[in-house]
């Protein structure tokens, strides 16, 4: 049998920006592959640089070190093959749910009837029929992000980006909607690369977790999650998932504290600087 | 349910609105009637509208209704196509914003219609004279609020575009544009009151014709009823252009 190449190929990234204080290096040599199909989750303290990888896989961000490739090509710019689904809310107010969707589309050329029809496919997929006519404006917030979902899958991307999708969302909400992502990977088997900085939300979806260092970003462990597929929500009471939680907190911990402490420190310098 | 929730939500606001209306003007009959306002300054509310069927019978009203309607038409045709090219032109441009920015904003605040002698040289005692110091005056906030809108629009609706690699044409036109209107639409709004200002009070300096020569023929004549029958003509013209905006505004842009 054939060995399967990775789909996505992140080698040797580095992205430093200038600062007032001088050079700061967001993220520092991280790579990893992304097998066909699979599920994988970037995880760290906040400012350890998950967003800025995610705007350098995307496309972006650009003036680092380092490759991307996808399928073997490698990536100057955004790409056709990642599709990208971001922390803010992103959907066009002034287009209804089924324009939002059919948007990648229109912009690809597909004729109305031809795209209406696929936007309905994906509007299924994500569960928002019945809600085709409505804007935005009369969603709710976890609906917008099944709106932007959807709009992203019409591009039938290979590989789909999320950076924190759910963080503005309530746990309950958030752990309906990874039910959704879950059933949506499954069932297109969709190659899915997810940065957060939610424990449970990383072990309840993914197949692998890279977990971050505070600044400098850089890989600290790739763990393997042998947790059951299909899966859904009610993994997290089980056994396993607690060891697996408990196993990236142990690596975590120590990174976050540095990030709060490193914030404490700005802080206290900040009101120095404003009080002289 | 929703015809009733349409009723709720436009309705009742609306007939609240006509009846606060009404309750202002019978306050003002009142007072009038009472001798605690004086009648030769604010005429009684009912002498005006007994005066609207004089007005519009002896002075000609409806031409010099269209008159100024049709020069507040041509001026707010122009400065949105002027207004918004050029806010798009600063938007594109930083070396073009940096270096006027500012004047624009500057001549925003000059009360151009100071210079109405020029205007006459340059274009005769014409139309022409009051739909330009009109369309010159009223083009700053267009242009700063085209502006304001397009660089105001949420980086990560950018992002989307640039992620679905947009052309920067389809970028602007599918994106920034959209998110821009509502902003843009405050500054026609804002220009079309600017405008209006302007021609009524050059059609009032210059005696030229429209509603502006009418308030200042009925105000000689010291005609109040009259002249704020007039004056309600002029606030006419702003009703029909703000109704005509808004739906101009929701055609473009629904959902909000």
């Amino acid at each position: 049998m054939p060995a399967v190449d990775p789909i996505l190929v992140v080698e040797n990234i580095v992205k430093r920006f200038e600062t007032q204080d001088g050079v700061l290096v967001a993220v520092d040599d991280v790579s990893f592959n992304v097998m066909p199909g699979e599920f994988l989750s970037v995880i760290g303290p906040s400012g350890c640089g998950k967003s800025t990888l995610f705007n350098v896989m995307g496309g972006l961000l650009g003036g680092y070190e380092g490759r991307i490739s996808v399928g073997g090509e490698t990536v100057r710019g955004p790409h056709a093959s990642i599709g990208m689904i971001f922390q803010e809310e992103s959907t066009f107010p002034w287009r209804t749910v089924i324009d939002n969707v059919a948007f990648p589309l229109e912009i690809a050329g597909m004729a109305k009837v031809e795209r209406t029809e696929k936007a309905r496919h994906f509007i299924d997929l994500v569960g928002l029929n019945g809600f085709e006519r409505r804007y935005p404006s009369e969603l709710s917030g976890g609906m917008r992000q099944r709106v932007s979902m959807a709009r992203t899958l019409a591009s039938e991307p290979k590989i789909l980006l999320m950076d924190e999708p759910f963080a503005a969302l309530d746990e309950q909400t958030r752990l309906l909607l990874g039910d959704k992502v879950l059933q949506i990977q499954q069932d297109l088997k969709q190659t899915t690369l997810l940065i957060t900085h939610n424990l449970t939300e990383a072990v309840q979806l993914s197949d692998r977790i890279l977990v971050m260092t505070y600044r400098p970003g850089k890989t600290k462990r790739i763990v393997e999650i042998a947790l059951p597929r299909p899966r859904n929500s009610e993994i997290v009471s089980s056994d396993d998932f607690g060891r697996y939680v408990a196993q990236i907190w142990s690596d975590l911990r120590e990174e976050a504290s540095k990030g709060l402490k490193d914030d404490e420190a700005r802080r206290v310098r900040s009101g120095g600087a404003g009080a002289s | 349910m929703s015809a009733r929730g349409a009723i709720q939500r436009e309705g009742i606001p609306f007939v609240f609105g006509i009846l606060c209306l009404l309750a202002v003007i019978t306050v003002i009959e009142m007072l009038i009637r009472w001798g605690m306002i004086n009648p030769f300054i604010v005429p009684k509310p009912t002498d005006i509208v007994m005066s609207f069927e004089r007005i519009i019978l002896e002075e000609n009203i409806l031409p010099r209704f269209m008159m100024t309607f049709g020069e507040a038409l041509m001026a707010s045709l122009m400065l949105s196509v002027v207004g918004i090219s050029l806010g798009v032109l600063l938007h594109r441009n930083t070396t073009v914003r940096l270096a006027t920015q500012n004047w624009v904003a500057a001549i925003a605040s000059a009360p151009l219609v100071l210079m109405y002698p020029l205007f006459l040289v340059i274009f005769g005692r014409s139309a022409w004279t009051i739909i330009m110091i009109a369309f010159v005056s009223a083009l700053p906030p267009v242009i700063l609020k085209t502006l304001e809108g397009l660089a105001g629009t949420r980086a990560v609706l950018i992002n989307v575009g640039r992620s679905f690699k947009l052309t920067p044409s389809q970028l602007y036109w599918k994106i920034l544009f959209p998110a821009a209107l509502p902003n843009i639409f405050v500054g026609v709004r804002l220009g079309m009151i600017f405008a209006l200002i302007n021609i009524v009070g050059v059609e009032f300096l210059i005696n030229f014709g429209g509603l502006g020569q009418l308030v200042n023929e009925l105000a000689e004549r010291y005609d109040l009823p009259g002249t704020y029958a007039a004056i309600c003509f002029v606030i006419l013209v702003s009703v029909v252009f703000f109704i005509g905006t808004e739906r101009i505004e929701r055609w473009l842009r629904p959902g909000t």
